[in-house]
């Protein structure tokens, strides 16, 4: 059957029935999807070609901008900084959130699993920006961790963290493993509610202590969950902006300058249009790159 | 479903075919205001609010109430102006200038670093209501900053906004932690200065709070300051108005950077200057945790009110005894957008707040700083002791010595935050050299320029 196209064609496709119907159904959300969604994605791919200051005339400029992306050393860092952030992002949190997760579990009578669950879920209430200012006064100079620090006799290591070259990286990093390991903790809990609890039964019988059975029942059975947290994490790291906007601005000296907020220094402020379209594009591919081999490993088991 | 996944891709195919062919048969752009066409402004003859009902539409900045108390006598004295005002922080009107001045015209704006406004044609050019209202007799240096040339080098040529009131700055400093350390008078030379830097650094308090955290490189206000000292302030203006063939890298801003670098190095700034920001710089000031800050007289008023008769200003001493002194000063800027609806309304506006004695009052008791106008227009009285009166009379000094520059983090749109505060904040860890701050900033600077 020919496909039938979107918008008002669809209602004049030859073949009755159920199809065209199905797509005037569809027909708002389509509308909406191609408005919102698809045409400001190939406006983008369009706008990198150009150089553009959004406003003014453009000039075509084929695959300049994305030449200039490979080649300037202060861009390419920003993409080297995304991959850094991962391990913050979605390296401790998942493997943070299999051990709280298993932890919870053992203790799932208890009124304590209750309040840990709901303690490590509360970052993920809180706006992206308020965590951000928080924790920049935690980490300030006369911070919370520079008090911590002090009154165990660490003097020498206190620093304001955030404005440091060394330690502005994996302080952002930090907040963002804050905010992701309550994700992860709850997703992977909800993973293992479903596991059957004969199994465990079974593995304790044959002589398992609670290492083998987390190795041998517990992580294969989560495969999908560790998928889903690993996924939505290394995009959230790839993608950062509001974190790193608000705690440092990409500053100091650029240490913590991530392709999504370059993207929005070159549009908004450098206002090169152009070259900050084809940035955005290079960092779709680059999520896409990183995320649908998580996709195929974690879903081949079936 | 069983025989979906077949059709999909077609169909996905089709539309994104579509979409493409709708989206790419235009180049991007061409939406500005009218290129060219205003080029020459048109003799005004009067230009007046009528006595008809208007609405001015201004955009201004949040957390500076001049604009607003200005706006409301002005409706007090021309009731049948009323006001739809629009408020955002200034670093979002920086961004939005260009959209907001073409999609949304206001009838006034606060407006960022204008050369690249008005190359694009969005700012309404003022030599008409320059010269139906005499602004052109005023003193050439308020209003040069404004003026943007044919080619987009600022300075001279026709004027596309007018200033509220201009500011002065200068170094603040604690009255009572100078006293501490022996400062009975303001240092006269730089070698003064630095000998009370030292002395504070040795009563083991902070001697300089400076903001350079984030995107805010605030360690800019101490270098154009030791540039201006080491150098002729005049040259400085070149590179910040985009003159052909103007350079930051010159022997004498090298031998300035090389100077802020030794009172970094002296540890003359607090440890934490690269995560504090402008609100920490004033909270620890008015706290009293530091002798001096760098910075402007639109916080005069306030430190007047929180820091009362504790507080005293100078200016930035010349390296040489006698030398001259200059400084950072700027015209808050407004401009009328070229798409105004009511254009001559906003600058009789503009003009009511440089010529009335109420206006003039608000400017400097709001505002702090010095209004704008004639030289000889009516001053409004302020207490001597007050540090109000001390940026008040610097201006005086700076317009003798002809000292006054725009700031260096103007020179384009997108210098300040990538180029300056970057690279002072490598050098504020100690991982950028004196020589290679001035080159990487014109290495910046080249690149903008030519867009």
């Amino acid at each position: 059957m020919p496909a039938p196209r979107t918008g008002r064609r669809a209602a004049r496709a030859r073949r009755p029935g159920a199809a065209w119907l199905g797509w005037l159904f569809a027909l708002p959300a389509v509308l909406m999807y191609a408005t919102f969604v698809l045409r400001p994605l190939l406006l983008t791919v369009q706008y990198s070609l150009y150089d553009w200051n959004g406003i003014g005339a453009s000039t075509w400029v084929g695959l300049d901008n994305y030449r200039r992306l490979l080649t300037d050393p202060e861009l390419s860092a920003t993409i080297l900084h995304a991959f850094e952030l991962i391990l913050f992002f979605s390296l401790i949190p998942v493997l943070l959130g299999l051990f709280v997760a298993a932890t919870i579990r053992g203790i799932a009578e208890s009124r304590l699993a209750t309040v840990a669950r709901t303690v490590l879920f509360l970052p993920q209430i809180i706006p992206l920006v308020a965590a951000g200012i928080m924790w920049s006064w935690l980490l300030s100079s006369t911070g919370l961790a520079n008090e911590l620090l002090s009154a165990v006799g660490l003097d020498s290591l206190t620093r304001a963290w955030l404005g440091d070259f060394g330690t502005a990286l994996p302080a952002v990093g930090i907040i963002g493993a804050w905010v992701l390991v309550g994700l992860c903790t709850l997703l992977l809990l909800a993973g293992m509610s479903k596991i059957d609890p004969a199994l465990y039964e079974a593995a304790r019988l044959d002589g398992a202590g609670p290492v083998r059975e987390f190795r041998s029942i517990t992580l294969p059975s989560l495969r999908q969950e560790i998928g889903v947290c690993v996924t939505v994490t290394v995009i959230a790291a790839l993608a950062s902006f509001d974190i790193v906007y608000i705690a440092t601005q990409g500053g100091p000296g650029n240490a913590t300058m991530v392709p999504g907020l370059e993207i929005y220094y070159l549009a908004f402020s450098e206002r090169e249009v152009g070259m900050a379209s084809a940035l955005a594009v290079a960092l779709v591919v680059l999520v896409l790159v990183c995320v649908l081999p998580i996709q195929r490993l974690t879903r081949e088991s079936r | 479903m069983a025989h979906g996944p077949t059709r999909r891709p077609r169909i996905v195919a089709l539309t994104l075919a579509a979409l493409v062919a709708t989206a790419a048969c235009s180049a991007p752009g061409g939406d500005a205001g009218n290129d060219g066409a205003d080029a020459s402004a048109a003799p005004v003859t009067d230009a007046t609010c009528g006595t008809a009902p208007v609405t001015l539409k201004g955009y201004f900045e949040t957390g500076f109430p001049l604009p607003k108390n200005l706006s409301d006598e002005f409706t007090k004295q021309f009731p049948n102006v009323t006001w739809d005002i629009r408020e955002d922080q200034f670093a979002v009107i920086t961004q939005n200038a260009p959209r907001v001045l073409s999609d949304d015209p206001p009838d006034l704006m606060r407006l960022p670093q204008v050369s690249e406004l008005v190359k694009d044609g969005l700012l309404k050019n003022l030599d008409g209501y320059a010269s139906a209202f005499g602004w052109d007799k005023w003193p050439a240096s308020q209003l040069e900053q404004m003026r943007v040339s044919g080619t987009g080098e600022r300075g001279d040529g026709p004027l596309y906004a007018m200033g509220l009131n201009f500011s002065m700055t200068g170094i603040f400093y604690n009255k009572k932690l100078a006293a501490q350390v022996g400062m009975t008078q303001p240092p006269a030379t730089l070698a003064e200065l630095d000998t009370v830097l030292q002395k504070a650094k040795d009563a083991g308090l902070v001697p300089i709070n400076q903001f350079n955290g984030g995107a805010t490189g605030g360690l800019a206000f101490p270098l154009q300051n030791l540039m201006a000292a080491y150098g002729d302030p005049a040259a400085i203006n070149q590179w910040i108005y985009q003159k052909s063939g103007a350079t930051i890298d010159t022997p004498a801003n090298l031998r300035a950077a090389e100077h802020l670098q030794k009172w970094l190095k002296a540890g003359y700034f607090a440890p934490d200057i690269n995560s504090q920001d402008y609100a920490a710089m004033m909270s620890r000031f008015i706290g009293g945790k530091n002798l001096f800050i760098f910075d402007g007289d639109w916080e005069s008023g306030n430190l007047d009110k929180q820091m009362a008769g504790n507080v005293g200003f100078f200016l930035m001493p010349p390296a040489q005894a006698g030398g001259k002194r200059a400084a950072m000063s700027a015209p808050l800027t407004y401009g009328i957008s070229t798409k105004a609806k009511n254009a001559d309304c906003a600058a009789f506006f503009l003009n009511w707040v440089a010529t009335n004695q109420q206006a003039r009052d608000i400017a400097v008791k709001v505002g702090g700083s010095h209004p704008m106008g004639p030289a000889d227009a009516y001053m409004p009285a302020v207490a001597g002791n007050t540090v109000t009166a001390s940026t008040l009379a610097a201006g005086a000094t700076i317009g003798t010595d002809n000292g006054a520059m725009d700031f260096i983090a103007n020179a384009t749109g997108a210098i300040y935050a990538k180029g300056w505060t970057p690279q002072l904040q490598k050098m504020a860890a100690g991982q950028q050299t004196p020589d290679g701050l001035l080159k990487s900033v014109q290495k910046d600077y080249q690149s903008q320029v030519k867009d």
